[in-house]
């Protein structure tokens, strides 16, 4: 396929995307809403814990937490990704059939689809973000460099995470029991990702553990970006360590499909 | 003929729920796996919290502990017993075969109510009985006879309440909105059950108290096995319980005198 007629078909696949996505508004909508009780409990047990202990803790003010959290959402929304669980409908039903049947690779179909259902995701976003910013009233004072950081940032920190659980979606080519590992693993991200609480805050081991693992370069890193933690060398650092791991898993996702395809046999559809 | 009694059809539906998961004896190891996951996580998340303070709130790491432990127990109750029939609830709605349900000759919220089960979620049950077991020895001063008692009292109320506030919002939404997003939503309201009520700002504390009640389907509890229980709660829960309960069934009786059949 040419890159033009890549384009093309990004241009109307997340099109698609936008409108399936706009028709339902109410139910994003609703989603959104439960994604906002997650982000909302750890800030008021983190702001609790920074007034107890005088005002701040590890690092993090309580105005910091409350940046953090708010961002938090955005940065949520964003890297929504696939789910590894919707692999196993698609084999189950023979869906997948239908999917092999267009002559484009799937990845791109799914890929732009959630492009373009994000920008429905920050349309919902917005009144939902009000109102976060009226109750908690967050500090933030963010310089041209942290946004026009955070903007790249938060797309790519979303292809990371995209390819990420596309890599763990693949395990359903070979077994249909991969809930459990998806569990692992998403239980591996909460803790290892800034998304329960900033990294700073736990212990120096499993900070060194999560810098070998991609989980901080959807969660952490953007949101820190946004609330100006990180300096301009830090930010293109960021920047370059999602770019490999884009690079990393999009190679590994190019050696696994044409395996896991080989490894599949069509149910139904 | 007379009709089954409410205790035995629900029993029956039970047995034959067991029988069907029995067949899936690996689905018990997936699901055990999964909840020691959850159970870790939760274990590590109040750790990292303690490792920077000495009590949140008023609430000591062990007291805090008995908050889990009464939430992990309470989700083991929704995701055996009351989700799974409101799943199945939503999914005749949509397909118009819920008409098999009202027919049958038993009180219709009745048989709604008892016929699907997770029997391995029941895990999630055993194990937050162990947590609050683990957190009733760790809480200084036993809580003895009367306080065991009272514990018993208020998980049968906390477990009236949250089958009340599920039955009630999939009667209500199943006519609006595509249910399955309510749930996510009822999910989603849940884990902010994980730590006391009274950490949260007045807005969503009051949100807890009265409209998804569970100041007095988790914290009640855990207040007992934490031995901070005042008299008053315990007949606030149960007055609460008792107007859920009422509230419910009278939603219900609405939503099926609308209901016209989708399909059959």
């Amino acid at each position: 396929m040419s890159i033009s007629a890549m384009r093309d078909y990004y241009v109307a696949a997340s099109r698609i995307g936008f409108q399936r996505d706009i028709q339902y508004r109410g139910a994003t909508f609703i989603n959104i809403l439960g994604f906002m009780i997650e982000p909302a409990i750890y800030l008021v047990v983190w702001r609790t814990v920074a007034i107890e202990q005088g005002g701040s803790v590890g690092g993090y003010s309580v105005d910091d937490f409350t940046a953090y959290y708010i961002v938090w959402t955005l940065v949520r929304v964003m890297n929504l990704a696939h789910a590894p669980y919707a692999w196993e409908w698609r084999i189950r039903g023979g869906r997948l059939n239908e999917m092999l049947s267009i002559p484009v690779q799937p990845f791109h179909r799914d890929f732009a689809y959630f492009i373009g259902s994000k920008f429905v995701w920050i349309l919902m976003w917005i009144p939902v973000a009000i109102v976060l910013t009226l109750t908690f009233q967050p500090r933030l004072d963010p310089q041209p460099a942290h946004v026009a950081g955070f903007l790249v940032a938060i797309w790519t920190g979303f292809a990371v995470r995209f390819l990420l659980l596309y890599l763990m979606g693949m395990v359903t080519f070979w077994t249909t029991r991969g809930q459990a590992i998806f569990d692992l693993i998403v239980a591996g991200e909460l803790l290892l990702s800034g998304r329960l609480v900033p990294l700073s805050l736990m212990p120096g081991w499993v900070q060194s553990v999560s810098n070998w693992l991609p989980f901080q370069w959807s969660f952490q890193f953007p949101i820190e970006v946004a609330i100006g933690r990180l300096s301009n060398i830090e930010i293109l650092q960021g920047l370059g360590m999602q770019m490999l791991w884009i690079a990393g898993m999009g190679l590994a996702f190019a050696r696994v499909w044409p395996r896991a395809l080989r490894n599949y046999t069509a149910v139904g559809g | 003929m007379r009709p089954i009694g409410p205790v035995r059809l629900a029993a029956i539906h039970l047995k034959v729920a067991a029988l069907n998961e029995f067949q899936y004896r690996l689905n018990f190891f997936v699901q055990l796996l999964q909840s020691t996951v959850a159970l870790a996580v939760g274990l590590i998340a109040i750790a990292v919290v303690y490792s920077h303070t000495e009590s949140l709130g008023g609430w000591s790491q062990a007291q805090l502990l008995a908050v889990m432990g009464v939430h992990l127990l309470i989700g083991g109750v929704i995701r055996t017993f009351i989700a799974p029939n409101m799943r199945r609830l939503m999914e005749d709605v949509n397909d118009g075969t819920l008409d098999y349900a009202l027919t049958r000759p038993a009180d219709s919220q009745l048989m709604v109510s008892v016929r699907q089960f997770s029997i391995w979620s029941g895990i999630d049950i055993v194990m937050g009985v162990l947590v609050v077991l683990w957190a009733g020895l760790a809480v200084e001063g036993a809580i003895g006879v009367l306080g065991t008692l009272n514990f018993l009292v208020v998980i049968l109320c906390g477990s009236v309440i949250v089958y009340s506030v599920w039955l009630a919002a999939t009667t209500v939404t199943f006519r609006i909105i595509r249910g399955d997003y309510v749930m996510q939503l009822l999910d989603g309201i849940y884990e902010a059950g994980r730590w006391p009520v009274t950490l949260y700002p007045t807005w969503l504390r009051l949100t807890l108290t009265f409209l998804v009640p569970l100041a007095f389907a988790v914290t009640v509890p855990a207040e007992v096995v934490a031995g901070r229980l005042d008299g008053s709660s315990l007949v606030w829960a149960i007055v609460v319980t008792a107007v859920f309960a009422v509230g419910s069934r009278v939603i219900w009786r609405r939503g099926i005198r609308r209901y016209a059949g989708a399909s059959a």
